[in-house]
């Protein structure tokens, strides 16, 4: 959907967003923390994880080889477990996941816009955009322009965030925010709106380039704001945490805190995703291990 | 629909069928005994002694023989040596003690294991440290003890008011008979059996079971100073009786705390600290934010995600780790709770409550939320001690002000602003000992917490913590 907003209105509106207390923000996420996920609830939750992973190799060392195997991966994780929702991998690497997953319900998600830093013009921006989705790409997951952020140009995030969007077609966009380095929340939140205002069907939170990624506070906030956004529009926006969630007992704290944020709606990969690699092997161990009733270990499972 | 299993807790503490007193370092019988139930269940947990006029007697006899022979003697380094291995040994047993709190006081066991047993064991740490550095304290150059002091405690935070009153006594030199609520004795009791294991000196710390008449008698009895947590009427009664005697005296009594959410508010934490502050202990906490002063122009939206949040808590067997809400303690409060509720409909008050089922046995209330309400009704002005919100609106700052001062007590209060300087301005105005910015219900051993009117006088925790305990 295309944003009936001005960059102007959408800058000022974004600008009049109330605060975020910092230390309340992180004791709900504490709190959430604390949830027992035990047993059905587990496998449950577990199966809806892996569904959930975009599962990723975004390397300078990545070959046509390297993609295959982990499109092959993401088809068919282990015996009966789920795909994962999609592969994301460089503009490059399109076409060699799109033919790999041909026919399969798991999508391809590019990185694209000169991912991860952003800094280069917007034409070449949006012609990486553009290679991309003709090469077959599903989904965009677009970087903000942090510096035009931080400048406090915010009417120049909001129109190139609007040009992406033209330039990804049918390609449901994912708008990075690279939350390590908008650094406060409050200003996690005003991207977040901007995002949504923008056109954006998911907001993310990092590239899993920089230090600090995604963290479950910094998530719950952008959960908030989904959660008001469609409040107020009617229009719902996923959300995707990317970068440093590692191990099963992580992602289940993300989905409880789905739960008790979004509730229902948002708990489908339609609405929810990770951004992840190494976290769909600690997955699949924690499912086999709830199946046999003992631990497992990296050599039960794939490498990729 | 994300469903979470059953996730009881495992560990089950050793529970004996019969606890006596503990006077002079032993468990001695008592000519009668009462029963302590489990408020989820309703089934009997133990019976216990309950303390005579003459058992009380005998108690004050003991602690006084270890103040004069022992304690009072004894540097402030062992003294610190003790309380340090208290304290150590409460963390070593904290699951115990957190799962014995529970089952006991109904409260979840989420609270216990991550707020009453840690800060308990914080407490006894803190004070430790004290008790070589009195003279440090600004309260003279050689603070002396009082000598015996009697401690009555309420059942709302069972462990954690016993630490509160026995750390900082026992750090200046004291020794203690303390009497735990009759409804929650056990952690008290477990706690006795801790200080044998520590060995301290028989008769520093005495353990009386008991009621009404066990306190009154403890009151009366031959200490040098009375302790006191609980409600404003036996407050009251307590002053009387210690009036123009030698004995000092501290209150720590009711409240009806005002949690003022100003239009400039971050709501999403407002809304959680709404939550912490009544729901949290099923609102059985005396500095419970039980009256919320919203601005008018933010009030649809405050109420709207305030009923959102509410929805999600979850009532239920105390045990289960993801419980947010457990048992009200005993049926007399539930009683008590819901006669006020009904006077809440009765005066106009529109009640709202989530839908949630509650287990058959034992005493439950739903979370309760009351809009509409006005400053001359009952659920404003009394104390309810349950999970039960009145809501109020202002429009301005100074009505906000007048609003929440507009009350016999004078424990506690909550801010809510983005602004700094407007955080400033409420906290010199509001007549509250304890206010909160931007956050409700936080507590710790270096802070001190006590109210002003009829909420109590005297100080607990912190340096300021420290007088109730000296002879300054």
């Amino acid at each position: 959907m295309g944003s009936i907003l001005s960059g102007a209105e959408a800058a000022s509106l974004v600008r009049a967003l109330p605060g975020v207390d910092a230390v309340g923000l992180e004791a709900r996420a504490a709190g959430l923390s604390t949830r027992s996920v035990k047993t059905t609830s587990k496998a449950w939750a577990i199966d809806l994880a892996i569904s959930m992973i975009d599962l990723t190799t975004l390397e300078g060392a990545d070959t046509p080889g390297k993609v295959r195997s982990l499109a092959a991966k993401a088809l068919r994780p282990d015996g009966d477990a789920p795909s994962t929702a999609a592969v994301c991998v460089y503009p490059s690497m399109v076409a060699v996941a799109k033919e790999a997953l041909a026919g399969s319900g798991v999508l391809v998600a590019s990185v694209a816009t000169g991912f991860p830093a952003g800094q280069v013009p917007l034409d070449v921006r949006l012609a990486d955009t553009e290679s991309a989705v003709r090469a077959g790409a599903d989904e965009i997951d677009m970087v903000i322009n942090r510096g035009a952020f931080l400048a406090g140009d915010l009417e120049r995030v909001f129109h190139e965030i609007k040009a992406v969007k033209a330039a990804a077609g049918d390609a449901r966009l994912k708008v990075i925010l690279e939350t390590g380095e908008l650094a406060t929340y409050d200003d996690v939140r005003r991207a977040s709106w901007l995002a949504m205002y923008a056109g954006a069907d998911f907001i993310k939170t990092s590239t899993g380039k920089v230090g600090v990624n995604a963290t479950l506070p910094v998530t719950l906030l952008m959960m908030q704001a989904v959660r008001d956004y469609r409040a107020l529009t009617g229009v719902q926006v996923g959300v995707k945490p990317a970068g440093g969630i590692r191990n099963t007992k992580d992602a289940i704290k993300y989905l409880v805190t789905v739960n008790e944020t979004l509730g229902d709606d948002w708990l489908r990969n339609e609405w929810f995703r990770f951004g992840a690699s190494s976290l769909l092997n600690d997955l699949l161990m924690q499912r086999q291990k709830l199946k046999t009733g003992h631990y497992s270990g990296p050599d039960y499972v794939t490498v990729d | 629909m994300f469903e979470y299993a059953p996730a009881p807790e495992s560990v089950r503490p050793q529970i004996k069928e019969h606890y006596g007193l503990f006077i002079g370092g032993e468990f001695v019988d008592a000519e009668h005994v009462f029963k302590s139930i489990n408020p989820s269940t309703e089934e009997v947990l133990f019976t216990v002694a309950e303390a005579s006029e003459a058992d009380v007697a005998r108690a004050v006899a003991a602690a006084r023989k270890a103040q004069e022979t022992v304690w009072g003697p004894m540097s402030g380094t062992e003294r610190g040596k003790y309380l340090f291995r208290i304290a150590r040994l409460l963390q070593e047993k904290a699951r115990e003690f957190a799962v014995a709190e529970s089952m006991d006081n109904g409260k979840p066991i989420k609270e216990t294991r991550d707020f009453d047993v840690p800060t308990a064991a914080q407490h006894f740490f803190y004070h430790a440290g004290w008790a070589d550095k009195l003279a440090y304290a600004g309260l003279g150059a050689d603070p002396k003890p009082l000598g015996v002091v009697g401690q009555v405690i309420p059942w709302n935070f069972p462990l954690l008011m016993l630490a509160w009153k026995i750390a900082p006594a026992l750090a200046c030199g004291n020794t203690v008979v303390l009497k735990p609520a009759e409804t929650t004795p056990l952690t008290a009791l477990m706690f006795a059996e801790l200080c044998q294991e520590a060995d301290l000196p028989p008769g520093v710390v005495n353990i009386l079971t008991g009621a009404g008449t066990t306190g009154s008698a403890l009151v009366d009895s031959a200490v040098d100073k009375v302790a006191f947590t609980g409600s404003t009427a036996v407050g009251r009664a307590i002053a009387k009786a210690v009036a123009g005697s030698k004995k000092k005296v501290t209150l720590e009594l009711g409240g009806k705390a005002a949690n003022i959410v100003f239009d400039d508010a971050p709501i999403d934490q407002a809304v959680e600290g709404i939550v912490n502050g009544i729901f949290f202990n099923q609102g059985h906490v005396c500095c419970a934010g039980s009256r919320l002063l919203v601005q008018e122009s933010v009030a649809e939206e405050v109420l709207a995600r305030l009923k959102e949040r509410v929805s999600l808590l979850r009532v239920g067997d105390p045990l289960d780790k993801n419980t947010d809400v457990g048992a009200i303690n005993s049926a007399e409060q539930l009683e008590r709770i819901t006669a006020l509720t009904e006077a809440g409909r009765g005066e106009g008050a529109e009640v709202w409550q989530p839908a949630c089922d509650l287990p058959e046995n034992g005493f439950w209330f739903r979370p309760t939320v009351f809009t509409g309400v006005q400053q001359s009704m009952r659920i404003a002005q009394e104390e309810i001690f349950g999970p039960v919100l009145s809501v109020l609106t202002f429009r301005t700052p100074d009505e906000a002000i007048a609003k929440a001062n507009n009350t016999p007590y004078g424990l506690s209060a909550g801010v809510w602003t983005e602004k700094g300087s407007k955080i400033l301005w409420a906290a010199e105005r509001l007549r509250a000992g304890v206010v909160w910015a931007n956050t409700f219900n936080q507590f710790d051993a270096a802070s001190p917490f006590g109210g002003l009117k009829e909420s109590g006088y005297g100080r607990e925790g912190g340096r300021q913590g420290l007088e109730a305990y000296l002879d300054v």
